[in-house]
């Protein structure tokens, strides 16, 4: 049995099936992002005055990942194009390229998730807050990375480039802002002492996190967008690998399939790098 | 409306019907184009973050003008790539159909959405 | 024509040599695993939706039998089942009722089976979950459409048969993970299908729990919907015969399709906020959890900062599309049900199929009135009420032209026709009844009563299902080639209707009288002393009367299961492949068809509903029939 129009064209709607079905998954995963998008401007919205967190992530990075996914797009049109216009070689190698492309992203997303993850907020009893990466190497204190958040036994804590906020904010307000971070408490933070390294002793310190998504509604808004985020890149890496790769033999049988399952597979990493044109300015700039 | 139809639209309105080897070749460069741009815009848009346009466009501290600076120069870069790299201003009528109703429902959700809550005791706007 | 049908057999699959290495194996002898647990064949991927749906359908109704015991009894161990529960749930679930005593004597000892109220939380949690997402949108979306649709637009099969197969096993699976969270420490999620947070959340002190088990399952079935959807669309679009317009599409096929795209877009939303909720169960985050919250006496540890209408928002983004997923369908077999026994074209086929895209449209911009009490500002909850009155409005143009078609048919009774009947004033009422809750003024009184629960049931129940069961009856025959007994189906209609009305019409009235929905105790606690304070003895009585209907009810159904498995080798017998004398092409293949459904590619002259036209031989015109003028005489089989 032969499914109609697998491959060439329907003559009324002149799509192939494949060309219908990619559409209307983008279509579907546009309302995905367009609820997470909602959901962050309302959680952002819903944030006490000044209390949303800026410049919490390194723009340098966010920027040379943005350069990267717009130059694997580029590759992948090529490639589409290239294949068009009977190259396959051509094709070949821009495809790698765009695989490159996906690898270097996602190495680049990984060292900005491992510095979230070495970024502590740790309230000390006396009521003073130490914020900071921890130096794990003069560090003997066993500190979790994941909940729950919780210190046993003895040791010494090591923060570097620490930044101490003296008072602990006791009033509700004052609390419901320090919820959101630090950057709420920037007055206090001028006044407060940069000291190269701070060391706490387990004994002291009341209540901690680390900058994961369970830290404020900031974090966590960041880390689901951007993780989703980066399962797409991954799945389409997979998918680009396996037409590239193992998949090849089709196009020697069967070019206008061949070539129509790269562009398919070119729409889903086009919609993945429209995403993240929106995700950089909404999470690193604004 | 044909007879008066320019060069330049007539090249797209072909390849529409016929994705050739001629005409694919043709739009090698535009490609490259299009990702420089996209490339220029990123630079942009960083650019922009840092400058406070609420010091000199209308509105003042009231209107947020470097989020709106920002989101202008995004939906930019994403016409440019939902446009010509997903080939979408040469599509069928079929797709365009599909997300019109996309984009109606997307905007319907983010827009009731925020306005519904605009009243709520949850949003600390006052605060 | 049926004598051709021997003749030909697939001539039409060699014209692509290049296409034999794509696993084009029909030829060969499929493994047990391939014909039916893998299979891409629509049609057995179709029944088997259908199987585990009609399952699903039934577990969900015992759930709710037993709760319904809780209600008339509440405190009493169950009968039948209390013991059985109590030794494989264990007493935090199901609880032992006090000794007897009298004068310090123990006079009887109490009997293990009693429901506690995690227990009632859980069942109605998932009875609601079960019924919306693991029974009625299978069963009308999986299971009819992808049994008849690709069969009444002369396609082979669906575009993308692998992802068919594939969106079944989702659909499996996650009823799997559903039922699984019965027997998790905590049982399964107890927050309603709704699953509002914080509750939600807070619900259990561990995880992973009833509602993680829950949320997964969700996204399985999620995934299910949305490559089903992608592949029906795609399928509508491009697999249509020759000459099928869309204007010549069966109603049925138009509903699948709105449907579709109600699924496609409705659905990504709640997989977003299902990734939220899950995020808050497992990683602490703070997405619906508002700060300052406070569980069981003690500050929460959660940073706080969310929004817990952000949950109810993108819930209820889907959630009302999602109930016209569950009407559509089964407006559009009521329809080709009602046009074969009336043997008349249907009254009014364009507006109707206009009236589904304007309904498809709008239940988009609706949802916020199942939110009415959360204290959104008067402006957009009088934008929520304006389209909710838009909405009924196409909905109404339905049923209308569906009551007008019957007029001076010459009807026949058989059982799909009588269960197609009764979905129209069923509907009606659950619709009309439905107005008073989109008015935010009268929604006040009535939000969370047993108002809304008597609203939306007549609509899936009565509604839904007895369109669902009028399928069954109908589409029956395509399948196995044999009729379901017609006595027995009158009966099992009867009683359905009647237990149904008596089981819902009251909870009406309890409503009124202001009785909320989700009360473990059936509203005891609330029993007032006057007529003033509280509910009076007679509305709380009334659950007895509701109860013994929820069991009669149950009752009724042993007919239909019965009727159901003895037909299939013991019904009478079709005598050709078109035995309700049906226009649609979905009889103009063998029964059942083969793979690849149609012997030669078809071609369609005519609308859907072309009966009783004049002059010709018999009282329908299938839609394949060429024209008079252009292929001489018209042949019938
Ligand atoms: C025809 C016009 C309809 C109107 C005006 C209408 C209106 C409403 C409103 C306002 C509510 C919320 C009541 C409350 O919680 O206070 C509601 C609840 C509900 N409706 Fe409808 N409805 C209509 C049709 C339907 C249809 C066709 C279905 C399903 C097949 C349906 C299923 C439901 C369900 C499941 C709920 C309860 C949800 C819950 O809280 O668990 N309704 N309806
Ligand atoms: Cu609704």
């Amino acid at each position: 049995m032969e499914i109609p129009y697998a491959v060439k064209p329907r003559p009324d709607t002149g799509l192939y099936n494949a060309k219908v079905g990619i559409w209307l998954f983008l279509a579907s995963e546009v309302m995905l992002f367009g609820a997470l998008f909602s959901s962050y401007i309302l959680l952002r919205v819903g944030a006490p005055a000044g209390t949303w967190p800026h410049h919490w992530l390194n723009v340098i990075l966010g920027m040379i990942n943005t350069i990267v996914l717009i130059a694997s797009s580029v590759t992948v049109v090529l490639s589409w194009a290239s294949l068009k216009m009977g190259q396959f070689g051509r094709y070949r190698v821009f495809q790698a390229i765009t695989l490159l492309c996906a690898l270097t992203f996602m190495l680049i997303k990984s060292f900005e998730y491992r510095d979230k993850f070495n970024h502590y907020e740790f309230q000390l009893k006396d009521g003073s807050v130490v914020d900071g990466h921890v130096d794990w190497e003069k560090t003997t204190a066993k500190v979790p990375k994941w909940i729950p958040f919780k210190l046993s036994g003895e040791g010494k804590i090591v923060v570097e480039h620490a930044n101490v906020i003296s008072k602990y904010p006791t009033t509700a307000e004052n609390h419901a802002q320090l919820m959101e971070g630090p950057a709420p408490l920037s007055k206090e933070a001028k006044e407060a002492e940069e000291r190269p390294e701070k060391e706490i002793e387990v004994s002291q310190v009341k209540a901690f996190s680390n900058y994961g998504p369970w830290h404020n509604t900031y974090t966590a808004i960041y880390f689901t967008l951007t993780g989703l985020h980066a399962l797409h890149v991954v799945g389409g890496a997979i998918v680009i690998f396996m037409i590239w790769g193992p998949l090849a033999g089709v196009y020697r049988k069967d070019p206008v399939r061949y070539t129509n399952r790269v562009e398919v597979s070119g729409l889903f990493w086009h919609l993945v790098d429209l995403v993240w044109i929106f995700l950089f300015p909404v999470l690193y700039l604004l | 409306m044909s007879n008066s139809m320019q060069h330049a639209e007539h090249s797209v309105a072909h390849d529409d019907h016929d994705h050739s080897a001629e005409e694919v070749r043709k739009h090698v460069n535009r490609y490259l184009l299009i990702g420089l741009a996209l490339m220029i815009g990123t630079g942009l848009t960083v650019w922009a973050a840092f400058i406070d346009f609420g010091k000199f466009l209308p509105g003042g501290e009231s209107v947020n003008w470097n989020v709106i600076v920002a989101l202008i120069i995004a939906c930019a870069k994403g016409f440019l790539v939902v446009g010509f790299f997903m080939h979408l201003i040469s599509e069928k009528k079929m797709i365009y159909s599909v997300l019109a109703f996309t984009v109606f429902f997307f905007a319907a959700l983010m827009y009731l959405t925020i306005w519904s809550m605009e009243h709520s005791n949850i949003v600390h706007l006052q605060q | 024509m049926d004598s051709a049908h021997s003749a030909h057999s697939h001539t039409h699959a060699h014209d692509h040599d290049h296409d034999h290495d794509h696993g084009h194996d029909e030829h060969h002898e499929l493994g047990f695993w391939q014909k039916y647990i893998f299979s891409t064949d629509h049609k057995v991927i179709g029944v088997q939706y259908g199987i585990t749906a009609l399952l699903f359908l039934f577990f969900g109704f015992v759930l709710m039998m037993m709760m319904r015991w809780q209600l008339a009894y509440p405190g009493h161990a169950m009968p039948i089942v209390g013991k059985f529960l109590y030794k494989i749930l264990g007493p935090s679930m199901v609880g032992v009722e006090p000794d007897q005593m009298v004068n310090g004597v123990m006079v009887a000892k109490g009997n293990p089976g009693v429901m506690m109220p995690d227990l009632y939380n859980s069942f109605g949690a998932m009875h609601g979950t079960i019924m919306v997402f693991l029974a009625i949108v299978p069963l009308a979306f999986g299971a009819f459409g992808n049994f008849v649709t690709p069969l009444q637009i002369g396609a082979p099969d669906m575009t993308f048969p692998r992802v068919n197969m594939v969106s079944y096993q989702f659909y499996f699976w996650g009823g799997v993970i559903m039922l699984a969270s019965f027997f998790i420490p905590g049982g399964a999620a107890k927050s309603g299908w709704t699953s509002y947070s914080p509750l939600a959340t807070v619900a259990d002190a561990h995880v992973p729990n009833g509602q993680t088990f829950w949320i997964i399952g969700m996204v399985f079935l999620i995934t299910s919907s949305l490559l089903g959807a992608v592949n029906f669309i795609t399928t509508i679009i491009q697999l249509r015969a020759k000459g099928l317009s869309w204007m010549r599409l069966p109603f049925f096929v138009w509903a699948q399709f709105v449907t579709a795209f109600l699924l496609l877009l409705a659905f990504p939303p709640l997989e977003a906020a299902g990734v939220l909720q899950l995020m808050d169960n497992l990683l602490g985050t703070s997405f619906f959890l508002p700060t300052g919250l406070v569980v069981a006496g003690q500050a929460s540890v959660v940073s706080g900062g969310g929004s817990p209408l952000l949950w109810q928002h993108l819930f209820w983004f889907l959630g009302h599309p999602e109930v016209y997923v569950l009407i559509l369908p089964a407006m559009g077999i009521v329809t080709e049900i009602i046009a074969n026994n009336t043997r008349k074209p249907i009254w009014g086929y364009r507006s109707m199929v206009y009236a589904a895209m304007v309904i498809g449209f709008l239940s988009f911009i609706v949802w916020a009135h199942h939110m009415y009490l959360t204290g959104m500002g008067t402006r957009i909850a009088t934008f929520f009420q304006t389209t909710t009155m838009m909405i009924s409005i196409p909905s109404v143009i339905i049923l209308t032209a569906l009551f007008i078609s019957l007029w001076g048919g010459s009807i026949r009774f058989n059982t799909p026709m009588l269960f197609a009947l009764a979905f129209l004033p069923m509907f009606g009422i659950g619709g009309l009844t439905g107005l008073p809750l989109g008015f935010n003024a009268s929604d006040i009184h009535l939000h969370d009563t047993y108002y809304v629960i008597a609203h939306f049931h007549y609509i899936v129940a009565p509604g839904t299902i007895f369109g669902l069961f009028a399928g069954i009856y109908y589409w029956y025959p395509k399948i196995t080639g044999r009729f379901m007994s017609e006595t027995w189906g009158k009966v099992h209609f009867t009683l359905s209707f009647i237990f149904m009305n008596l089981l819902f019409m009251p909870m009406f009235i309890q409503g009124m009288e202001g009785m909320s929905r989700r009360m473990y105790d059936g509203g005891t606690f609330y029993l007032g002393t006057d007529q003033v304070h509280g509910l009076s003895n007679w509305v709380i009585g009334l659950n007895r009367n509701i109860s013994m209907a929820a069991w009669a009810l149950g009752l009724a159904q042993i007919p239909f299961i019965v009727n159901f498995f003895y037909s299939i080798n013991n019904g009478k017998k079709i005598t050709n492949d078109n035995p309700w004398g049906a226009t649609t092409l979905e009889w103009q293949t063998p029964t059942p068809p083969p793979h690849g459904n149609f012997e030669k590619p078809i071609e369609v002259f005519r609308g859907p509903y072309e009966y009783s036209v004049p002059g010709h031989v018999t009282d329908y015109t299938t839609q394949n029939e060429p024209d008079k003028h252009s292929h001489g005489n018209p042949v019938r089989s």
